[in-house]
């Protein structure tokens, strides 16, 4: 936090006070605000609607595709006749789960490798980014499917094959920004202070390299929400949790007799990551003023 | 006196930003015949590179609007053609060196290819023709091994021969006017010397007349016939190099004179050690009523800060802007 | 350096990351619980002690891990990728047979998300406030949020269920099998409509606002003011100068984003029953036949790697600055 102040301290065009500028700067963006309700509806929907809302998603409770609005089902019911509503519900909360765990593991170890790169350089540096470019090879959902298939499907498994493919882009943000921060004056400044390495890292360049990475690790829980649905949508999901890709998945053989049992599902995730990156277009926007022209 | 080929009268350019409306250029006069120089000099941000960009028709737009004046091209007014007439004239008859020549060629296409295009788009002539015209001008730049440089990529050249690149690329058409905007502010010092030279020696034989916009005082008592000295968006003082610079009026030109030791043979205006002029160029968004200089001016009169002095004829075409001057006029 | 040595020096660089992908392959089957041995007896409906340890010395599985890996290392190296004791076929020839179907997926994708992703994004940089801007944006939002099963999903109940114009799935009519092969590919052709918008709409998407973003960011350059200087018509300077520069970083991201469209394809294929690798991995996944997943894994980044080195090739042929650095 101090560092921050340094910043602020040498730079001569903040005169106000950066943080509220920021926020100022993402409320003023329509796009992003619209974002961030929709995120929070979203939340409100998954984790308090239960509450309201107390149909078990794994009984039967009618014929099997009830239309959506009819029998008193909202959203109708699936093959199996369980009420899609529920569903939405329960998988909404697995779905956020697993997209914010598996997001929080490919950023731990993005941000670990990135800044290790970008902190010591030379053959330290060739040979992470090395491994971070052997990483982009794979093709991230077959690999995870692998570990899925050898390790079997459970929420862990799930949620650290999803962490360990998909890291490559974190890291890559945080060595660039490490690169150029490792150069600023209050670094150098730090370091003749003989700071110990560790210190350097995580407490004075780390902290104002966090932006950029705040803005990846956001789009982050996205693409991770995204691929947890696909590999639920394949099978390859815990059979016994529900998420918004297992539903569609297992109505998967009847989209031609019942297409909103797919279709509901996969609007729901496609809302929460629209809003998700949404929100994330606004920060970037208000984290880096400098891009603000595109 | 022939009649002036370029004559540019009361040109304003505004720029409408989001902090408010910026006057660029303001009543902007000046004009160049046949076989001439004339320099244009200032600081960085008072209105050189603009005016440039207005003669070429180039103004950024948004934010830049052209809202009165005229420029004139050989008795044609250029203002408010239609973008095609414009590309006729842009590159034939009025060639553009820039001021930074690293970035200044396009780095995917060869130097010959870049300079060809431009003879192709104005001259019916075969490829080769073209291209063995752009070979040729690359000889009259003084590019040694012009036939092999032609192949090169921008980026495998120094500075001084980009530089010489585009004066060749200028010049491809042969046009009647060419503005030099700070051809060697990127350049050593003694490419500086050779790039000027190539451009004197060039205007010998072609009879081009040149616009040549620098910040470099010595440049344009070695080059040029006549000098507007520009500030703020405005030009403060204009008329023939030697009485502008034995016989400065405005405090500004008198400042940039005495900035460059050689130039300061007036016994009055020799310092002991070089002057510089203390501030800088005023935000355009932040001129009030007075005159633009006058919060950097050291012989500042009451009137300065009420009322912005205009161009008044001082001895034939010797120009100034300062209430100085007229007072003394007045006397 | 001339083009043969960073040819060579990236094949080699290329085969390292190969030796790698062989060595994490190797080990995550060796760590992951239960074995080959198990599978088999597990498809043999259960197994002692004794049948579990002779299958074990059958495989080699009995021998240290370093001694398995040489010699899974080096029959990979003559291209064997072992035996799928599920489809009981040698794993090389079942992925051979699968292969094209991919790659014919892939890459008609990718030249329809390419051509149509830099047409619409060069428009909407030209006329920063016509339609194509809206349309970039909008899409760009959606490519990046819609799960493209969903979207595969949505384009079937459109097109197969109310307007009846595409087929739902597979790769050709059976009833096809001896028609000529002019008609075969129509009908290869008409089968691959479907699955192929699907997985182009989202590289579409990133395609479109890259270029627009490059666009606009070429478009400031000095040079292109140069260009203007010379008389260039708009058109010109649009379409000659500034398109050429955008070119590089388009090239960048497609070589960069290709191990995610073969991830992509997989889901793709298993929406639309497209005869391809991914379908191949599904099934092998799913009847835990580990040889053909390794194979199937070890291929697909030989394809990512391959295709990496062209990329790589096609931007030194682009941009000079790097073809001679």
């Amino acid at each position: 936090m101090n560092d921050k102040v340094k910043i602020a301290e040498t730079s001569p065009i903040n005169f106000t006070n950066p943080r509220r500028e920021m926020t100022a700067m993402f409320f003023q963006n329509y796009a992003a605000v619209a974002g961030l309700i929709l995120l929070v509806a979203i939340l409100l929907f998954v984790f308090v609607g239960p509450l309201f809302h107390t149909v078990d998603p794994f009984e039967m409770v009618w014929a099997p595709f009830t239309l959506p609005l009819q029998e008193g089902f909202i959203l109708g019911t699936d093959y199996l006749g369980r009420d899609i509503l529920s569903a939405m519900m329960a998988g909404g909360q697995v779905s956020l789960a697993i997209g914010l765990a598996a997001a929080s593991v490919s950023l731990f170890i993005g941000v670990l490798v990135g800044s290790f790169a970008g902190y010591y350089g030379g053959v330290i540096e060739e040979l992470l980014m090395r491994f971070t470019e052997f990483f982009q090879v794979l093709p991230t959902l077959l690999f995870s499917m692998v570990i899925v298939a050898l390790f079997g499907a459970s929420l862990l498994t799930v949620t650290l094959a999803i962490g360990v493919v998909s890291w490559t882009a974190v890291a890559r943000v945080t060595r660039s920004e490490f690169l150029r921060i490792r150069e600023l004056e209050y670094v150098a400044a730090a370091r003749s202070g003989s700071a110990k390495d560790f210190y350097l890292i995580f407490k004075v360049i780390l902290p104002n390299a966090l932006p950029p990475i705040v803005v990846q690790a956001n789009l982050m829980v996205g693409s991770a929400i995204l691929f947890e649905a696909a590999l639920s949508f394949l099978g390859l999901s815990d059979p016994n949790v529900m998420s918004w890709g297992q539903v569609i998945g297992s109505n998967r053989p009847y989209i031609l007799d019942a297409g909103f049992a797919v279709a509901v599902p996969g609007f729901a995730i496609f809302l929460t990551v629209l809003a998700i990156s949404l929100v994330g277009d606004g920060l970037n926007d208000a984290l880096n003023p400098k891009l603000r022209q595109r | 006196m022939s009649a002036p080929l370029l004559s540019v009268t009361d040109l304003v350019v505004d720029f409408k930003t989001r902090a408010g409306n910026a006057r660029v250029l303001d009543h902007i006069s000046l004009s160049v015949s046949e076989n001439k120089i004339l320099g244009i000099v200032g600081e960085s941000g008072c209105g050189k590179s603009m005016t440039a960009l207005a003669i070429m028709g180039l103004v950024p737009d948004p934010p830049g609007v052209i809202s009165s004046g005229s420029i004139k091209f050989e008795g044609r007014e250029m203002v408010g053609l239609q973008s095609n007439e414009l590309c006729n004239i842009r590159g034939k008859e009025i060639g553009m060196i820039f001021q930074e020549p690293m970035t200044s060629l396009n780095p995917v296409f060869t130097v010959g290819e870049q300079i060809a295009e431009s003879v192709r788009l104005h001259e019916r002539v075969s490829v080769n023709a073209a291209y063995a015209r752009a070979i040729e001008m690359l000889e009259a730049v003084e590019i040694p091994d012009a036939t092999a440089r032609a192949k090169a990529f921008p980026h495998q050249l120094s500075g001084g021969m980009r530089q010489r690149v585009m004066i060749a690329m200028a010049l491809a058409c042969r046009p009647r006017v060419l503005i030099a905007d700070e051809p060697t502010t990127a350049l050593d010092t003694t490419v500086q010397a050779q790039i000027f030279d190539l451009l004197q020696n060039l205007q010998d034989e072609t009879g081009t007349a040149i616009i040549l916009i620098t910040h470099d005082m010595g440049a344009i008592a070695e080059l040029a016939d006549d000098v507007a000295v520009m500030y703020a968006g405005s030009i403060v003082e204009t008329g023939d190099v030697k009485t502008v610079l034995s016989q400065p009026i405005h405090p500004y030109t008198k400042g940039l004179i005495s900035c460059v030791p050689h130039l300061t043979k007036t016994p009055s205006l020799r310092r002991e050690r070089l002057m510089e002029i203390k501030g800088v160029v005023p935000a355009l968004t932040d001129l009030g009523q007075g005159c633009a200089f006058a919060p950097r001016c050291e012989a500042i009169l009451p009137n300065c800060l009420e009322e912005k002095p205009e161009l008044c004829s001082l001895k034939g075409n010797h120009l100034a802007a300062c209430w100085a001057s007229t007072a003394e006029m007045r006397r | 350096m001339n083009f043969g040595k960073i040819l060579v020096k990236r094949i080699g660089y290329g085969l390292i990351l190969l030796v790698a992908v062989v060595v994490l392959n190797f080990t995550l089957i060796t760590i992951a619980p239960g074995d080959v041995a198990d599978s088999i007896a597990g498809d043999m409906g259960g197994a002692d002690a004794e049948v579990l340890a002779e299958i074990r010395i059958r495989y080699g599985l009995d021998q240290p891990f370093l001694v398995q890996l040489w010699r899974y290392a080096s029959s990979i190296a003559v291209l064997d990728l072992g035996h799928s004791y599920f489809y009981n076929e040698a794993v090389t020839s079942l992925i051979m047979q699968r292969l094209p179907a991919t790659l014919l997926l892939v890459f008609s994708s990718q030249i329809l998300a390419i051509t149509l992703g830099m047409l619409i994004g060069v428009m909407a940089a030209r006329k920063p406030n016509s339609f194509f801007n809206l349309v970039v944006t909008f899409l760009s939002l959606f490519g990046f949020a819609a799960p493209v099963f969903w979207t595969g999903i949505l384009l079937i109940i459109l097109f197969v269920s109310i307007f009846s114009v595409f087929p739902v799935g597979g790769m050709m009519s059976a009833s096809l099998i001896d028609a000529s092969w002019y008609e075969q590919w129509l009908n290869i052709a008409y089968h691959l409509v479907l699955p192929m918008v699907t997985l182009a709409s989202i590289y579409f998407a990133i395609y479109s606002r890259l270029t627009r973003a490059a666009m606009q960011e070429v478009m400031g350059s000095d040079y292109i003011r140069t260009a203007r200087a010379k008389g260039l018509s708009e058109t010109r300077v649009f379409y000659k100068h500034a398109l050429r520069n955008s070119l590089g970083p388009l090239v960048t991201v497609a070589g960069l984003q290709f191990s995610a469209v073969i991830s992509g394809a997989v889901v793709v294929e298993a929406v639309f029953s497209w005869p391809g690798l991914g379908t191949l991995a599904l099934q092998s996944i799913l009847a835990r036949d580990t040889p053909t997943i390794m194979g199937i894994l070890f291929f697909s980044s030989l394809v990512v790697i391959i295709v990496n080195i062209f990329t790589d090739l096609v931007l030194r042929a682009i941009d000079p600055r790097i073809r001679i650095d």
